[in-house]
């Protein structure tokens, strides 16, 4: 508790600035408690011990460099040290890290995707570390749980892959990237005709379509006028080459047909894609930004999300 | 030592006290900005870093106008769980033609520094009109009007005249060009030719298609044009880790 019964009495000794306010008011000018000086003074000594530890006082086109140093492994395998500085310190803690994971690293690098699948132990850390990997780098897009974004980007839980679902084929979508296409056809076809392929591409997944538009439309599909069989092919199944869709298995990335409210809707959907095409489906290529290791790690990763074949 | 002196002297003297508090402030600056003139390792010397062609450089203008940098910082510290979520850190000399740099000083959103190539155009289109359509956690805001918003390429050779008084090397006449052909090669030093800005400009919105609408250049095509050139000029498989560490 504040002593507020102090009088001026109790105060007579002690220096005051000479500053009186209603007559009896001074300012008094106590000197500083003696713990609160020598602690700055602790700092002042402590402050020239860190300046003679850590680098600090720049001399000419150099600086103290501090008294630590670490050692790390240098680009040709040799141990190197240089003075203490927080780039060597990740570049140490980066190889320790490597050395830690390193079991398991290994252990990817020299297994086969089925070997590390079946592998306990490893699918295990594939889970934890595969989950890290993916929601850093292929969440934004793919959304956390894998499911994509009708209209945008691949749902990756389902059996359904437009440029193959094996390991090998998503090792390569991973590393190199892809670049989905497909050419407009609002000039090259007039509105009744694609207004028949949307009829004959709904037909094709069980959509209540008018079964006299889906035959013309079927006939487009398969004639030179549309030559939608060229990528899409002849039982309309998809190509996994050029990534072309499956366009009979009801699974919908570009027209939100899912999400139409009715039939008319849902075929307008789909003669939106093949009037305007498309020139999207960027995935970007992760080699550069990902190790190869951690490339086949999220390979594991993506296959096990439920969709690999 | 101090037993003639009194503080006094200095609270009731205003004009000693403000010389000597100029004296205190500024030692901090002479000591921690001022020798980052003269050290020698301060930027370091890579190659690949180069300053922006006209469009990046209007993407950069709306990244500064719309406030960006209050939540994205482009710095990525030497820091373990930095590096794994944001890639390499961030070096000296990637934003040596930065005029002002944007490291920014809060992360509301994640780091922006390397997040060039990451994504695909599509993503940031979507992504800058709706941010929560992506990324369903996001507090980023909308920003549809860049998609709507015809870019302003009126000012761009005078915007870049300002950068080249900062330092930064565009060239304003054959003598520059022909330097920045032997600094940065042909392909480079093509855009920064001022005269050519606009060219380049609408050119490289062209063939990159950033927004998805070839009919015209929109804010989105700048502003995805910047984007996804950050953190992309350094090639770190050419360079050794331990060469980076010896810059400090």
């Amino acid at each position: 508790m504040a002593d507020n019964t102090h009088s001026q009495e109790s105060s007579k000794g002690v220096q005051t600035t000479g500053h009186v306010w209603d007559g009896d008011l001074q300012e008094l000018n106590n000197p500083l408690p003696v713990w609160w000086t020598y602690t700055f003074y602790a700092t002042m000594v402590f402050a020239l011990v860190y300046w003679l530890v850590y680098p600090s006082w720049p001399i000419g086109k150099g600086f103290l460099p501090g008294m630590n140093s670490i050692s790390y492994v240098n680009a040709a395998g040799e141990e190197e040290s240089w003075h203490w500085n927080t780039r060597a310190k990740l570049l140490k803690e980066t190889q320790d890290a490597v050395i830690a994971q390193k079991t398991y690293y290994d252990k990817i690098a020299s297994l086969s995707y089925e070997q590390i699948a079946n592998d306990p132990e490893l699918s295990s850390f594939i889970l934890s570390a595969g989950k890290a990997v993916f929601s850093d780098n292929c969440a934004a897009c793919h959304q956390s749980g894998g499911q994509g974004k009708v209209g945008f980007f691949p749902n990756l839980t389902d059996d359904d892959w437009l440029y193959g679902g094996s390991y090998e084929e998503i090792n390569a979508s991973l590393t190199k990237g892809r670049h989905g296409y497909m050419p407009a056809y609002g000039e090259a076809l007039d509105g009744a005709q694609i207004d028949q392929l949307a009829h004959y591409v709904f037909s094709l997944s069980g959509g209540n379509a008018d079964a006299e538009k889906a035959a013309k439309g079927k006939q487009l599909f398969h004639a030179h006028a549309g030559a939608c069989y060229y990528c899409h092919g002849d039982d309309a199944k998809g190509r996994k080459i050029l990534g072309s869709a499956n366009l009979t298995d009801q699974v919908w990335l570009w027209a939100d047909v899912p999400g139409a409210s009715d039939d008319v809707m849902k075929i307008d959907a789909i003669k939106k894609i093949i009037a305007g095409g498309l020139d999207r489906g960027v995935m970007p290529a992760w080699e550069g930004r990902l190790s190869a290791d951690q490339i086949k790690l999220l390979t594991v990763y993506v296959h096990e999300l439920g969709g690999g074949k | 030592m101090f037993k003639n002196f009194k503080h006094e002297k200095i609270e009731t003297n205003a004009g000693l006290l403000l010389v000597l508090t100029m004296l205190a402030v500024s030692i901090g600056g002479l000591v921690e900005i001022a020798p980052l003139f003269f050290l020698k390792d301060t930027v370091e010397s890579v190659d690949g870093v180069r300053p922006y062609t006209p469009l990046e450089s209007r993407g950069r203008d709306i990244f500064i106008r719309e406030g960006c940098y209050t939540c994205h910082s482009q710095m990525i510290r030497p820091f373990r769980d930095e590096q794994l979520r944001y890639g390499h850190y961030s070096l000296a000399a990637e934003s040596k033609y930065d005029h002002p740099f944007q490291w920014g000083s809060k992360r509301t959103g994640p780091d922006l520094a390397r997040v060039g190539g990451k994504y695909s155009n599509e993503w940031h289109v979507q992504h800058l009109i709706k941010p929560k359509s992506v990324v369903p956690e996001s507090v980023m805001p909308n920003y549809p009007w860049l998609q709507e918003t015809k870019l302003d390429v009126s000012d761009i050779g005078d915007r870049l005249r300002a950068l080249r008084m900062t330092g930064v090397p565009y060239s304003a006449n054959d003598e520059e060009y022909q330097r920045n052909v032997k600094t940065f090669g042909e392909d480079v030093a093509k855009t920064l030719h001022i005269p050519d800005a606009l060219k380049n400009l609408v050119g490289q919105a062209q063939q990159g298609n950033f927004d998805g609408d070839r009919s015209s250049v929109s804010e989105m095509d700048a502003m995805v044009a910047y984007l996804q050139v950050l953190g992309t000029m350094v090639d770190f498989s050419k360079i050794k880790p331990e060469d980076l560490v010896k810059f400090r």
